[in-house]
């Protein structure tokens, strides 16, 4: 198996981009990563990975695969999309890490692109609700954001924890998108605000939800013999896994664990021969506090009940022992579902390369990134190392 | 709205019909199909209490297209009886009402309006047991 190098990543500015259609964003995103790559000629693209969760729904564009790889230029390309809700960008990267892996392309390049704000609020929650187990939940008028909520409700419950113990991630992913130009919620807020906040599904409240919004971020990846004649530092996609669970909360055994990010992370360190404790900045799925909580204990960083303690002390600061979300996660960087494995991706290796400015986390040189499919239905993870 | 896949669920809705093992008396809902390799006839389809305690509630103030009359509205997770764990919505409840763990009962309503098909979607809510 060959190991996978990321060459080039970029990202669009996560925003309402109402003047600009998918294909727009898509195509600024390819053009900067191969603006950044002068070496490399796109003619020697062996393959297209498109991650999006929303075409059909949203968009109203199908068959990604070939409308894209026209819209940017990859014309004639091997090209196909990857959806697994909000996981795809994670899907699509192993994806893409297998296609390099197997020796069937020496070059690869993963977008993610979404285009969601050419509909209201109702179908945007219509259409996020698909990626529950339908005749289940959503027919119920559940949304995947009251899911979270029921988890939250429970979770406080069960380790006796107030409404507040949630406010250190959005109020940490909100430092961080405020020195981050590409952000969608470009501002500071602090827990008195986020107490003072009104419900959205309670217990979650606005200042605790993500909005999801316009976007696309691409990754391109070379096999080892190619990145090593490029100059820049040599980025590794060390390991990446996917894992799957009911789309149904109510058929698991502990709906507060989520099996499937477990299994994955576990499965990515293990292939990227890291443990947990090498990981030493985090990406995760978190367009809620409860949503990081439940990632950052399934996967076993902290006990059961103890990761809102852990975050009021400051953990998951740039500076500290987890840091999350520096470039302002799902909850303030915004949300591009599909494509938010990729915009990980693209924070993870600005982090590496030691370009992260005034959110650079000391020294780093492991990364994890984590993208989940609806309440952890699906769950990817890559591992990525600086060399 | 699709008639016909309304029309398959009928069972679950109306009934609460799950499937139980014949061998070993596990109880499970919605009804699932058999696993690889097993005798498809040993899960056999049997109607639940209906009854159950709340494990978690939440009341959603946007909710999807469809459900936009009914905001806000309270939803919950139930662990029945029998031990299935059930998605549903709340109803005859205000939220200062509910608690994890309280007493809750199944009741026949409206899911959705018609739609375009003029069908009246009707499935199971849960209540607060009247005492």
């Amino acid at each position: 198996m060959r190991s996978s190098y990321i060459v080039s990543a970029a990202a669009t500015a996560v925003g309402e981009h109402y003047a600009r259609s998918l294909s727009d964003l898509a195509s600024e995103a390819v053009r900067n990563a191969f603006a950044a790559l002068p070496e490399v000629s796109p003619e020697r693209v062996g393959a297209l990975f498109v991650a999006n969760a929303m075409g059909e729904t949203l968009a109203s564009q199908g068959q990604l695969g070939a409308y894209l790889a026209n819209a940017v230029g990859l014309r004639g390309v091997p090209a196909l999309r990857v959806e697994a809700a909000g996981a795809s960008g994670g899907v699509a990267m192993h994806q893409a890490a297998q296609a390099i892996a197997t020796g069937q392309c020496d070059l690869v390049v993963v977008l993610g692109a979404e285009k969601v704000t050419d509909r209201l609020e109702g179908a945007l929650e219509a259409a996020l609700a698909l990626h529950t187990d339908t005749e289940a939940e959503a027919i119920h008028g559940l949304t995947l954001t009251s899911q979270w909520a029921l988890l939250m409700r429970r979770y406080m419950h069960e380790y006796n924890h107030g409404l507040e113990a949630f406010a250190p991630f959005p109020v940490n992913a909100h430092a961080n998108a405020a020195k981050n130009p590409q952000a969608l919620y470009r501002f500071a807020i602090n827990a008195d605000k986020y107490r003072k906040a009104g419900m959205v599904a309670s217990p979650l409240n606005m200042l605790d939800c993500s909005s999801v919004a316009d976007g696309a971020a691409c990754v391109i990846l070379a096999a080892e013999s190619l990145a090593r004649e490029l100059p820049g530092p040599l980025i590794r996609l060390a390991g990446t896994a996917i894992a799957t669970d009911t789309p149904s909360l109510g058929a698991r055994r502990n709906p507060l664990d989520l099996e499937a990010a477990r299994a994955s992370a576990h499965v990515a360190l293990g292939r990227a021969h890291m443990g947990l404790s090498n990981v030493q900045v985090f990406e995760l799925s978190d367009p809620h506090g409860i949503a990081a909580v439940l990632a950052l204990e399934s996967i076993g960083y902290y006990e059961r009940g103890e990761a809102p303690r852990h975050a009021a002390d400051g953990s998951i600061a740039p500076s500290g022992r987890t840091p999350l979300a520096t470039a302002g996660g799902y909850k303030a960087r915004g949300d591009i579902v599909g494509a938010s494995g990729v915009y990980q991706v693209v924070e993870l290796v600005r982090q590496l390369r030691g370009e992260a400015g005034p959110t650079q986390v000391a020294e780093a040189r492991v990364g994890l990134a984590q993208t989940l499919g609806g309440i952890g239905a699906t769950a990817a993870t890559a591992v990525i190392v600086a060399e | 709205m699709e008639i016909a896949r309304h029309w398959r669920q009928r069972a679950a809705r109306y009934r609460l019909q799950g499937q139980r093992h014949r061998e070993t008396g596990e109880v499970r809902f919605p009804a699932q199909p058999p696993a690889i390799g097993e005798d498809p006839t040993v899960w056999e389809a049997v109607d639940l209490s209906g009854r159950g305690e709340l494990y978690s509630f939440s009341v959603l103030r946007q909710g999807p297209d469809g459900y936009e009359g009914l905001v806000p509205y309270p939803v919950g997770m139930v662990r029945l009886e029998e031990g299935p764990l059930v998605a549903a919505q709340l109803t005859d409840c205000a939220e200062a009402d509910l608690a994890i763990g309280q007493s809750v009962e199944m009741v026949t309503r409206q899911l959705l309006d018609t739609g375009e098909d003029n069908v009246l979607v009707y499935g199971y809510k849960f209540r607060p047991v009247l005492v």
